[in-house]
């Protein structure tokens, strides 16, 4: 019969299901060896970071990237004292770069969520990155109980006014259609206070207003964390001493101050 | 192409729709009184002998005419605070769409004023009636009359385009709906809603104005006749 297969071709097919599984042990066996050794070796650290999504990630002036996160990978490879590479991602593609082996990090401005710690390690923290109401100083609020009778400015369905508008049932809260009728009623003294990102904030302060967001109180905390792939204990280890030292002798509060334009949250 | 409608979600929110309904209205009454006494005021100007206020006003009637009104809205909420002018949101609104409806007013009384027999304004000559009482009693009144279609149209035309102000967070009609479609994400149902509201509201508005207008012009115009 013409279907039946010869003996030589079943021991093919036997040959072929076999090298299925030892190709995949191999694959395995490269992935665990130690990434941190084969950084070191190709003397380069290969980091994901954001093109266009300043404070965190952009192209600057001189064409060059530039942000908190671009200063967050240099600290990184200087610590390891390797050259550095970076991989422009969006935040759609950051981590399969990362799971493919195209980078051994991805320091682009990433969250921790629960599905993302199934397929990824997180560092620790290492840039904030909250919703709060900001204001001038002249104006205390301490919390959403201090808001009564103020005027707040936030976006309309954004995160941070869904959730005032929960925390402060008796704050004057006016909603703008985007983000830019939100700073100009802020800017131009129309609402006394201003609910929104950090990076919003620092993005208003850049430009030396008349009226200056100063930091009242955080709204919802989710900062920014080094990702890694799973099963990277040296390098885990590695980023992690790098990220508490940069906190310590004050490397983070300088980038903070200077990307953010305000200092480290307490928390962080 | 299967949506399934859901109205439902939307009654929890019917205060808001009614407060926000109830907030276009009165913008729109605010507006209508204060915008057709500025139009009776510039046509009057254009009345005048002296040429200086007669350009100011056709200056005014050009700029107003050929901007958008958002942009004129948005020049009177986030422009003026920039000169010290601080002026609340609902302030703005009327104030917006008053000088909105004040310079096609002018325009629209304007053209009812020169529809009025020359012979007309001889008779009043001829009584030795001033030009105040020319204008007030002879002119206007007649103009009024003719014009009073396209000034309605004028006045619902103002109400719908009035929800833009939801843009510098005054509470009205379209605020309450952009405010419902960010909570339950029933845009199509929302906005469907609150389409039905403003079309009623201007046929409501419309047959108001007819009715008044039919009361306030008939004995005058068969009297004229």
């Amino acid at each position: 019969m013409e279907h039946q297969p010869n003996s030589l071709q079943r021991r093919r097919w036997l040959a072929a299901l076999l090298a299925v599984p030892a190709l995949t042990f191999f694959a395995a066996q490269a992935a665990n060896a130690d990434a941190l050794d084969a950084i070191t070796k190709r003397g380069t650290l290969r980091v994901a970071v954001p093109e266009d999504y300043p404070p965190f990630g952009a192209v600057g002036p001189d064409m060059q990237p530039q942000g908190y996160d671009i200063d967050m990978a240099a600290l990184l490879a200087k610590s390891m004292k390797v050259k550095l590479q970076l991989v422009p991602v969006n935040s759609a593609n950051r981590i399969p770069y990362l799971q493919t082996d195209k980078v051994d990090l991805v320091i682009s401005s990433l969250g921790k969520t629960p599905e993302r710690e199934k397929v990824i390690d997180f560092s620790q923290a290492y840039a904030p990155y909250f919703q709060g109401v900001f204001g001038p100083t002249d104006i205390k609020v301490g919390g959403p109980a201090d808001l009564n009778g103020k005027t707040v400015g936030a976006t309309r369905g954004a995160l941070e006014e869904i959730a005032l508008t929960n925390m402060a049932p008796n704050a004057t809260i006016r909603r703008f259609d985007d983000n830019n009728a939100t700073i100009q009623a802020f800017l131009s003294g129309q609402v006394q206070l201003i609910a929104a990102g950090n990076i919003v904030a620092a993005a208003i302060l850049a430009k030396h207003p008349p009226r200056e967001p100063e930091m009242k109180f955080v709204i919802k905390d989710s900062p920014c964390f080094v990702g890694l792939n799973k099963n990277e204990p040296q390098l885990l280890a590695r980023v992690n001493t790098t990220i508490e030292q940069a906190k310590k002798d004050g490397s983070l509060q300088a980038m903070s101050k200077k990307w953010f334009g305000q200092p480290l949250p307490a928390n962080l | 192409m299967s949506y399934q409608l859901q109205f439902g979600d939307l009654a929890a929110y019917a205060g808001m729709f009614a407060s926000g309904a109830a907030v276009t209205l009165a913008l729109t009454a605010a507006s209508t009184l204060l915008g057709i006494s500025l139009g009776i005021a510039g046509a009057a100007v254009y009345q005048s002998r002296h040429a200086g206020p007669r350009t100011a006003v056709h200056a005014y009637v050009e700029a107003i005419r050929n901007t958008p009104f958002l942009v004129q809205l948005f020049f009177v909420f986030f422009g003026l605070p920039a000169l010290g002018v601080h002026i609340g949101e609902y302030t703005a609104a009327v104030l917006a769409m008053t000088l909105n409806l004040g310079a096609y007013s002018v325009e629209i009384l304007r053209a009812g004023i020169e529809a009025v027999p020359r012979g007309h304004r001889e008779a009043a000559a001829a009584l030795a009636m001033s030009r105040r009482e020319t204008f007030v009693h002879v002119l206007l009144p007649q103009a009024f009359a003719k014009v009073f279609p396209a000034l309605a149209s004028q006045i619902v035309i103002t109400m719908l385009g009035s929800a833009v102000v939801s843009q510098i967070s005054v509470a009205d009609l379209t605020y309450a709906a952009s405010y419902v479609q960010s909570r339950n994400f029933r845009a199509f149902e929302t906005y469907f809603l609150i389409a039905g509201i403003y079309l009623a509201m201007a046929l409501l508005l419309r047959a108001a104005l007819t009715v008044a207008g039919r009361r306030l012009f008939t004995r005058n115009m068969r009297g004229a006749r």
